[in-house]
């Protein structure tokens, strides 16, 4: 078995502009994802927007500089995760098909093997 | 060194290579290791067959030592390889209920064709893989420097054990959607080899006979599938008629000049049957369309029966389905020229000399340039025929193509 991370992108300004059948829709297939991953989901969350977010890097002096915003500033945005254990990529694949981002024309779903340290 | 064991161990590795290699990953779930040892045993194989004869089942013997060598570095190296990501392989073999042909090759191919790996990737580590070809082949056949090859088939290595891409057939719930992919692959291998992009042959032999063994290897697989059927009769179609492209003198011979007593008409009947088959269970395809022009190509007695309006309806038809590709744009335009003359030709050709996907095509500026000579147009058809030959790197065509550019310039004052 192996680790793997899903990072859902997508444009912000769609997920912020959704109607609330859209988002009970997206909500239920999240529900319908995590019921056939089953055991196999060992965490996963949606994140706040992008502009919520703060970033902590070191300057050229060795200082510590805080920022407003995203690490990468791009108009795809993270928008949530979900970190899964399964045999192979196929099955990862399969699973990540069920997600609506997937489908949704504006965001994807990026898969990351998780380093195996032993 | 006995002549007759190079031979065999020749044919063995175009035989066998793919099988031996598969076979040892099976065992070893690891590529890399899975190479070195099918390259020991073809090594061993001719140390040994001089001495012992060459074996009654070379692939069975090779895979034998190949698998002993494998065993022997498991063994000693046990510790340290448990900490490395392993390839996924099956654990059982697929029993006849899943209806699939338990062949692994066909794992390696499918592994080797992952949707998760990039088109070059794909195609350098089925021609490395699959194909036994040596690294400075393959970078041969793409027109890239071996080290740039090299690198590439370590990343794509990489990454099936790293992101753990199965070393199995897919399942038949997926199997549809991956076939696509292999089906490309295996296209673009042959048609790198039915010309090659440099060199002294024409054709590569090498590449296209391993497309052609794995189109045979897909149609085992899947019988009924009509896009599978509709590639393998594509290429028996064109490999049927290989033998007559090149004359005895090494020279290149235009369809309109071919001995086509050099055809294989066994070969031409069993695509021809295929491609019935194909247009049988569905609507055609792409690959289905391709086919069909080849066997009204094939199916001519002679040059002047050729049907050449059959062969641009059948371009249109194919220019629907794909109607981004210039190059089919192309074969048209070259298609109406025989069909109506160079004059018409020319006409559904001159749009086509402003499209920037073509602008280092070489096959556009040789139908160009034939347009103008047929026209007796001289100048414009010998800087036509400088292009062409600029753009060529094979160099049987560049052979041809300096022939008609000094016919060319025999004309100009």
């Amino acid at each position: 078995m192996a680790k793997y991370m899903l990072l859902i992108y997508g444009d912000a300004t769609r997920w912020d502009a959704m109607s609330a059948t859209e988002r009970s829709a997206l909500e239920a297939a999240h529900a319908a994802f995590r019921e056939a991953a089953g055991a196999r989901v060992l965490g996963g969350e949606e994140l706040e927007s992008a502009p919520s977010a703060t970033t902590l890097r070191g300057g050229v002096t060795g200082d510590l500089i805080t920022t407003d915003g995203p690490f990468l500033d791009t108009k795809e945005a993270l928008g949530g995760f979900y970190l899964l254990e399964a045999a192979d990529l196929d099955e990862v694949l399969a699973l990540a098909a069920l997600l609506p981002e997937v489908r949704a024309g504006h965001s994807g779903v990026e898969i990351r093997p998780v380093v195996f340290h032993g | 060194m006995n002549e007759d064991v190079v031979a065999a161990v020749a044919a063995a590795h175009r035989r066998d290579w793919a099988q031996v290699l598969a076979t040892t990953a099976q065992l070893t779930r690891d590529l890399d290791l899975a190479e070195e040892c099918t390259q020991d045993a073809y090594a061993q194989a001719l140390l040994v067959w001089p001495d012992s004869g060459v074996p009654a089942r070379p692939g069975a013997w090779l895979t034998q030592v190949a698998r002993n060598r494998a065993r022997d570095v498991l063994r000693r190296e046990s510790r340290f390889r448990r900490t490395l990501p392993l390839l996924v392989a099956e654990e059982t073999v697929p029993g006849p209920e899943d209806g699939l042909v338990a062949d692994d090759r066909l794992r390696l191919l499918f592994t080797c064709c992952h949707p998760a790996l990039a088109r070059e990737a794909q195609v350098a580590l089925t021609l490395r893989l699959v194909c036994g070809l040596s690294t400075a082949e393959v970078a041969r056949a793409f027109l890239v420097p071996e080290s740039t090859m090299a690198a590439r088939i370590t990343r794509a290595k990489k990454k099936i054990a790293t992101a753990r891409i199965p070393y199995r057939v897919p399942s038949s719930d997926q199997l549809g959607e991956r076939v696509g992919a292999v089906l490309q692959v295996v296209h673009l291998i042959y048609t790198t080899g039915h010309t090659a992009p440099s060199g002294p042959e024409l054709i590569r032999p090498d590449l296209s006979g391993c497309a052609v063994d794995l189109a045979r290897l897909l149609h085992l697989l899947m019988p009924t599938d009509a896009e599978v059927s509709a590639l393998l009769a594509l290429l028996l179609l064109n490999d049927a008629r290989a033998a007559g492209r090149v004359g005895p003198d090494g020279r290149l011979r235009l369809l309109a000049e071919q001995d086509r007593s050099t055809w294989d008409t066994e070969l031409i009947a069993e695509g021809a049957a295929l491609l019935t088959d194909a247009l049988r269970r569905g609507p055609p395809t792409r690959y289905a369309v391709e086919a069909a022009i080849a066997a009204v190509h094939a199916e001519a007695r002679t040059w002047e029966e050729t049907d050449w309006a059959e062969i641009v309806a059948l371009y249109t038809v194919l220019q629907r389905m794909w109607p981004h590709s210039p190059v089919v744009q192309l074969n048209r335009a070259a298609a109406i020229g025989m069909r109506d003359g160079p004059r018409a030709g020319l006409d559904a050709l001159t749009p086509l000399l402003r499209e920037p996907a073509l602008a280092t095509y070489s096959y556009l500026s040789a139908t160009h340039a034939d347009f103008l000579r047929r026209l007796g147009d001289w100048p414009a058809a010998a800087v036509a025929y400088e292009e062409a030959l600029t753009l060529t790197g094979n160099e049987v065509e560049r052979a041809f193509l300096t022939d008609r550019l000094t016919e060319v310039r025999r004309h100009l004052p």
